[in-house]
């Protein structure tokens, strides 16, 4: 009972936030929207006996993903940003693209049909916890993409930092010799 | 017990929220916002069913899809800055130079 | 297959072929290599000829070009008693020219071309002649015309001599256009295009007809005809006859042995050779004698009052050749040949003579400036009056032997037109006599009417000129030695010489008929000469009298019936009115260029539609790819 009222006050905040994100003029107003999402999201995990995602969810996406977005968008000069206009001119089309893959989605779920179920019962991931239950599943099995995603975060980071920088070094140096001249 | 249809159709919504957010707006940042949407619409569901099929590998999928969104966003926000260092302007319609 | 018998075309070919490249180096020696050729291929004519006359004839075929279902293309050598005949006066007109033009064509421009050209004609002349089969014959009529072209064309620089040129060659493919399809017609029906196939199932052709759009025809008279036309064209008979005058616009040489002796003779020559086909058709033989009687007539009074002289030796020739094809037209093929063959000879010397003439006056051709040259140039003279003499009919002389040969076939022909043609052909004797006389007394006879200029410069050509001459002069009055009827108490060795190919000419005359026949077409030409002695020597103010009274008619003669101005306002007018409004404004400007044009221009539009699509705005990009996966993923879904 409290699960059916807690996922439909979830699924309407989602969809609310999801639709204020994509349609308000001011940017920093659309994160924060897609911020509150982030929270009810992590509701939805733990809804679904997924804390440790939950968690994550939180701490990641919330806490750092979005506080980047943040950052970035400092560079924009917002009152000028708030008098512009918001849309592409092709909005028409996108909204008959959105509209049709909405009913092409939806016509698929009827024919879902669920293969064999796994180990992990949710009886069985409250008895080790949810964390020691993904633990022992990402040190075990997925071992090799567990490295290869941290390697993708180094390159992320490394890449980050050689796109951002700001080239001064290289300028000066150049400058010296025009000046001479 | 919250049937998988619904959860899996807060998902589809979600996620065409997110691509039609990616298609209509013309600041890049929040391009890249609707993708995160869209990315969130794909881990609700993968959560969902890995409730339902009582097994953890569409768990082990969201982990790593978070981890990679966030390299990803990451990286993108850095093009994000070049490109407006060079073209001062953040709005995709105007990064316009391989008109043909 | 004897090695002479290649020689005799091929010579001349290795000729021009090394005149024409290294000509221009050798200056004025270069022609040598022209003269030794034909004179080697005289020779082997000779030979040939000897051969023939003890019945070795040949028919081979060299080289097979195409092979291709029943049709076979083959370049191959008839010698029979015909092309014996034609060789022997091809070779030898073309050996007589090569060595005038030493003398007349020195010190001209493009000497070597000259030489190399002869070369070119004498192998396509020779072609045409031995060949076994139409499309040879083919080859070597378009050959010979391309070398008139050339020829008439020679001094190119006058506007005058290449629309001359020009004007042979587009009237001779009117001809050319019917010969083509009579061609098409003999293979269609006998399945080959070798004239032994042909001619030995001719007879089978009686009777037959094919029909065209409903229409019926019968398949002889129309074979015969449409070979005929090429004959026309040709040999420069009415209507086709205009290119024949302006074809003087050449060296005299050129006159003398293209427009005289060989290339004109040769519908003369197809007609002959395909007597098997048209002695099947009646009605295909009355229109080659009304043809031949109706352009003896024509030419005849049009040379009456040429002032250039070299016109009224090409009327004449017109006038000869319609001879020639009476001859044919009523049966007597041989009779045809035999003047062709005399004819040969006294026209090659009344053009060669025309040519010593106009070099000694300096290239004058009006004969208004001459008068009196026998004091200056006698050889000339006498050799010129044994041409005219010759021509003229009279007893004795080649001339005479065969006109009246031609002539007594033709009263006797079972042809309906044979009578007709024989009372025409009396008749342009006496004209022909009187216009060959009234050229003689007034180029020859008389005071000088030229300036002092000319008549200090007048004086007798060169040997190399002279001596062709001569030799020509022996032909004239020789020539007709071979056909001496029998009622004259000759053996006619003629008629039996050429009896295997053209057989037996229907019709038959008593001797009395003959001689009586003999003795009123002399008197002809006794009147004709008498005639123009008297208006040219006696009274010469007569002449002026005379065309006075008759003003219409002397203009009607002299501007040669007004025919090339027909022709200009009734067919080349309206073709060009016709091209250049329809055919350019319509059809060209209006439709082909719109398409060409607008095909380009649709397709640019259309790119500019196209070009749209990659506007460099990231976010159009989204929405079309957007699409295609809506689409695959509407496709996967729901299956349409």
């Amino acid at each position: 009972m409290f699960a059916k009222f807690f996922f439909l006050y979830c699924g309407f905040v989602i969809t609310f936030c999801g639709l204020a994100a994509v349609h308000l003029r001011n940017p920093v107003h659309c994160v924060l929207g897609v911020l509150v999402l982030f929270f009810h999201m992590a509701g939805l995990y733990l809804l679904l006996n997924a804390e440790f995602l939950a968690a994550v969810q939180v701490i990641v996406y919330a806490g750092a993903i979005l506080v980047l977005y943040l950052f970035v968008l400092f560079l924009v000069d917002i009152r000028k940003e708030l008098l512009l206009p918001r849309y592409v001119d092709s909005r028409f089309a996108a909204g008959a693209f959105a509209v049709g893959l909405l009913v092409c989605l939806l016509s698929i779920l009827r024919s879902f049909v669920s293969g064999p179920h796994g180990s992990w019962s949710i009886a069985a991931v409250s008895r080790v916890t949810h964390t020691r239950a993904l633990g022992q599943e990402i040190y075990s099995s997925y071992i090799l993409p567990f490295e290869i995603v941290a390697l993708i975060l180094l390159i992320a980071v490394i890449g980050g930092m050689v796109l951002a920088r700001r080239d001064s070094a290289v300028s000066g140096e150049g400058k010296r010799p025009e000046e001479e001249k | 017990m919250i049937p998988l249809s619904w959860y899996m159709s807060l998902a589809a919504i979600l996620f065409t929220i997110g691509a039609y957010g990616f298609l209509i707006r013309r600041n890049v940042i929040l391009m890249f916002l609707s993708i995160e949407l869209m990315l969130n619409g794909v881990n609700l569901n993968l959560v969902a069913m890995s409730h339902y099929m009582e097994s953890l590998h569409g768990q082990m999928f969201t982990f790593f899809i978070i981890a990679v969104a966030a390299a990803e966003a990451a990286i993108g926000l850095g093009i994000v800055i070049s490109v407006y260092r060079n073209r001062h302007t953040i709005h995709v319609d105007e990064i316009n130079q391989l008109q043909g | 297959m004897p090695a002479y018998l290649l020689l005799i075309p091929f010579l001349p070919l290795a000729s021009f072929v090394f005149t024409f490249l290294l000509g221009k180096r050798l200056g004025v020696r270069c022609h040598w290599v022209p003269i030794v050729t034909v004179l080697l291929s005289f020779f082997c004519a000779l030979i040939a000829f000897n051969d023939v006359r003890h019945g070795r004839t040949l028919n081979h075929d060299l080289y097979t070009w195409i092979n291709s279902g029943n049709f076979r293309a083959s370049v191959g050598f008839l010698l029979d008693e015909l092309t014996a005949v034609m060789l022997i006066v091809v070779t030898g007109v073309s050996s007589l020219v090569h060595i005038y033009s030493i003398g007349y064509m020195k010190g001209e421009d493009g000497y070597y071309r000259f030489f190399s050209y002869l070369s070119l004609f004498t192998f396509s002349m020779l072609m045409l002649v031995l060949g076994n089969n139409f499309l040879q014959l083919f080859f070597g009529w378009e050959a010979v015309g391309l070398s008139s072209y050339l020829l008439i064309g020679f001094y190119y620089e006058k506007v005058s001599a290449a629309d001359a040129g020009k004007k042979a060659f587009i009237v001779n493919r009117f001809g050319d256009f019917g010969f083509a399809l009579g061609v098409f017609l003999v293979f269609v029906t006998f399945g080959s295009l070798h004239y032994e196939t042909v001619f030995a199932h001719a007879s089978a052709m009686a009777g037959h007809s094919f029909s065209i759009f409903g229409m019926s025809f019968d398949l002889p008279t129309t074979m015969a005809l449409l070979l005929f036309c090429g004959a026309v064209g040709k040999s420069a008979q009415l209507p086709l006859h205009v290119w024949l005058p302006d074809a003087m616009e050449g060296p005299t040489p050129v006159s003398a042995l293209i427009h005289a002796a060989t290339m004109v003779t040769a519908g003369v020559f197809l007609v002959a050779r395909c007597n098997p086909i048209f002695s099947l058709s009646m009605t295909a033989l009355n229109v080659v004698t009304v043809v031949g009687a109706v352009t003896c007539l024509f030419a005849a009074t049009i040379a009456l009052t040429q002032t250039d002289i070299k016109r009224v030796v090409a009327y004449s020739t017109v006038s000869q050749l319609a001879y020639m094809f009476i001859g044919c037209g009523v049966g007597a093929y041989g009779a045809g040949i035999f003047h062709l063959f005399t004819h040969a000879y006294f026209k090659a010397l009344l053009f060669l003579g025309c040519g010593s003439v106009i070099l000694g006056m300096h290239h004058e051709q009006d004969y208004r400036s001459m008068g009196g040259l026998k004091e200056y140039m006698p050889i000339t003279y006498i050799t010129f009056l044994l041409a005219t003499l010759s021509i003229s009919g009279v007893p004795g002389l080649a001339g005479f032997f065969s006109k009246d040969e031609i002539l007594a076939m033709a009263f006797a022909s079972p042809v309906g037109a044979g009578k007709f043609a024989w009372f025409i052909g009396t008749l342009v004797a006496g004209i022909t006599a009187f216009y060959s006389f009234r050229l003689l007394f007034l180029v020859f006879h008389g005071e000088f009417r030229g300036t002092d200029e000319q008549r200090r410069h007048v004086r007798e050509s060169p040997a190399v000129v002279t001596v062709p001459l001569l030799i020509l002069a022996v032909g004239a009055v020789a020539a007709g030695w071979f056909g001496i009827p029998h009622v004259l108490g000759g053996h006619n060795r003629w008629e039996a010489f050429l009896e295997p190919v053209v057989g037996h000419p229907p019709g038959h005359l008593s001797g009395s008929t003959e001689l009586l026949l003999m003795l009123i077409s002399i008197l002809a030409g006794a009147v004709g000469i008498a005639l123009a002695w008297y208006i040219y020597i006696f009274r010469p103010t007569l002449a002026a009298r005379v065309a006075g009274r008759v003003p219409r008619a002397y203009r009607l003669s002299l501007n040669k019936y007004f025919i090339d101005e027909i022709y200009i306002r009734g067919l080349v007018e309206p073709t060009l009115v016709f091209s250049r409004r329809v055919l350019l404004g319509i059809v060209d400007l209006g439709i082909i260029e719109k398409i060409v044009n607008g095909v380009p221009a649709a397709i640019g539009r259309f790119s500019g539609v196209l070009r749209k699509v990659q506007d460099g705005r990231v976010s159009h990009y989204l929405v079309y790819m957007a699409g295609g996966v809506l689409f695959v993923l509407g496709y996967t879904c729901f299956g349409f």
